[in-house]
């Protein structure tokens, strides 16, 4: 005896508070088996590609705070870089270290966001609200440095916008000591958590072969084992002079990922607590007065200053034809700017490579023939968050 | 770890004639192909035992309006043996279609979907070339360099018919694109004299 069973169409959000923003995933269900799923992104499409073609360099800045917006300033990053390396700008040790030091702060704000809503997502509570307190001493941080919690606006092609203010490196030092506990903390909830487990154990499993051909990057393809971190392989600023590890998983699951981050974290502590004891004095940006802007001061006495000012702020500075793609190793994955310049001050053109957006990519892939209760889980341990996917 | 110059020479001697040019810039070997030649030589550089490129990191295109073969299609690889970089890149015609690399590399097939849908190029051989980031039913192509800034429509819910509407865009001010290019420096005239 058999009876046809009719397929369940089931549209996953756009508006779920398991779809971590505006996706719409749209499931074919053969009960609760997930047979197929089809992302419709795009939801949260900005035109941010087409913007910054539109916008000189300096204006496209706070373009990359809006893509991932829970780690800004590594965006942030990638397009500072990819202009020093056309412009052959050196960028002065202060201000690089001034970088990776915000960069690690921007890997734990992103992770203690993704390892708390992941374990949201599965049924558990507590960690969102005592990670978040967390991060918002680090907000605090970035607020301080650059004003704003969230679109800092602090990275310039040359150096960072101001120096750290007065008090700062302490008050930094003084999270790092107490930050461990609170990861320790975190851990006793989940790590050991019974249902935790049984929720990502095994569940999203990447084989190395499959991390690769489907473009992952960061915590996705270590995860699946494949010890790979641009910060070492492809150093950029100063990251060859600290001392860290890179942890890699062995099974690929969402339960591995979820430890990547964990140890994550703590090698960034590790990264920011070396930066605060060697950081060394001097100028935060570079002093070319054609790429960066004069001190108020300055714009008060010398006229070039004032002219270089104004300069700055209405044409911009222009940037030599030329071709390059820069990647940073972003808390989500590696984060890439392929930059067109052609000799005027705007980018001929911006293409952001967005680590999120091949991830998604592969949720048929990962989510074929698990249950539907386990679609948040997956999603949560990719690590999605649609500023980037959707650019 | 192999140096970059060795790459590009076996690229070299091994495609002879599918490879117009070839260069080593900014850490990253740039091939220029032909389009016909794009599947012989990704799978070559994915399947050599030297070059190892196994990962795609993006697909993306650009627009050179004033051109006879209007769209740059660039392909961006990695090789994580190699820990090495490789851009290569082709000129097509505006109604040229481009074959897909999907059956090679699946992650391609989000990435031409994008360029599909910014750029309106098409690709021979997807499995499922829809529009991605764009609307439902969107109109154009944005990253064209001739589709204006503002689009061309705009949407808002209307407490007459109760509903989302879609208007032809209307703004208080336009968007203002100032010319700031000056002889400030390094203007064309200014050398030109130097040189008499």
């Amino acid at each position: 005896m058999s009876k046809e069973i009719k397929k369940l169409n089931l549209n996953f959000g756009p508006q779920h508070p398991a779809a971590h923003g505006v996706l719409r995933l749209i499931l074919e269900l053969d009960g609760e088996i997930v047979e197929k799923a089809d992302p419709h992104i795009g939801l949260l499409h900005r035109g941010t590609e087409k913007l910054i073609e539109n916008k000189t360099y300096i204006q496209a800045v706070p373009y990359f705070d809006r893509l991932d917006y829970v780690a800004p300033m590594n965006q942030e990053h990638a397009f500072a870089l990819a202009i020093e390396k056309i412009l052959k700008i050196d960028v002065p040790i202060r201000a690089q270290f001034i970088r990776v030091m915000f960069c690690e702060i921007g890997r734990i704000l992103s992770h203690i966001l993704n390892i708390t809503t992941q374990a949201m997502d599965v049924g558990a509570l507590t960690p969102t609200l005592w990670g978040f307190e967390e991060r918002e001493k680090l907000m605090g941080f970035y607020e301080r440095v650059s004003g704003s919690r969230l679109h800092a606006n602090y990275f310039r092609a040359g150096g960072v916008h101001q120096d750290l203010p007065r008090g700062l490196d302490k008050d930094i030092g003084v999270f790092c000591e107490n930050f461990p506990k609170i990861i320790s903390d975190l851990e006793t909830l989940l790590t050991d958590n019974r249902i935790f487990k049984q929720r990502n154990v095994d569940i999203g499993v990447v084989s190395k072969q499959d991390a690769l051909d489907y473009s992952f990057s960061g915590v996705m393809l270590r995860g699946s084992g494949i010890p790979w971190d641009l910060r070492k392989s492809q150093s950029y600023d100063c990251y060859d002079q600290f001392d860290f590890k890179i942890p890699i998983g062995k099974n690929g699951d969402c339960y591995d990922r979820y430890l990547c981050r964990i140890e994550e974290m703590k090698e960034s502590i590790k990264i920011i607590n070396q930066c605060l004891d060697k950081m060394p004095k001097g100028p935060i940006k570079s002093l070319d007065g054609k790429i960066t802007p004069p001190k108020k001061k300055e714009i008060k006495e010398s006229m070039e200053a004032l002219i270089h000012h104004f300069k700055l702020f209405t044409e911009g500075y222009r940037v030599e034809k030329d071709e390059i793609y820069v990647a940073v190793e972003a808390p989500k994955g590696e984060f890439g700017v392929y930059l067109i310049s052609d000799g005027s001050s705007k980018p001929y053109k911006c293409k952001i490579r967005a680590p999120g957006f091949f991830h998604l990519q592969a949720m048929n892939y990962l989510i074929k023939g698990h249950m539907l209760a386990d679609v948040p889980a997956v999603l949560g341990s990719m690590d999605i968050v649609f500023g980037e996917v959707d650019r | 770890m192999k140096n970059l110059e060795i790459i590009e020479k076996k690229i070299n001697s091994e495609l002879t004639t599918k490879i117009n040019s070839s260069s080593i810039n900014h850490n990253h070997i740039y091939l220029n192909i032909d389009e016909e030649d794009l599947l012989d030589v990704i799978i070559f550089l994915k399947t050599n035992n030297e070059t190892k490129f196994k990962q795609l990191i993006d697909i993306t295109a650009v627009d050179y309006p004033e051109r006879e073969k209007r769209f740059k299609l660039v392909y961006l690889f990695l090789s994580h043996e190699n820990n090495k970089r490789i851009k290569v890149d082709f000129f097509i015609k505006e109604n040229n279609s481009v074959t897909s690399v999907t059956s090679i590399f699946p992650s391609a097939n989000w990435m031409e979907r994008e360029v599909f849908d910014m750029y309106g190029i098409n690709f021979k051989n997807h499995p499922d070339l829809r529009r991605i980031l764009t609307d439902y039913g969107f109109d154009g192509h944005p990253l064209r360099k001739d589709f204006p800034l503002t689009g061309h429509n705009e949407v808002r819910y209307s407490e007459d018919d109760k509903k989302v509407i879609y208007e032809p865009v209307k703004l208080e001010q336009n968007y203002r694109n100032f010319d700031y290019e000056s002889p400030w420096e390094g203007t064309k005239y200014i050398k030109e004299i130097s040189k008499k």
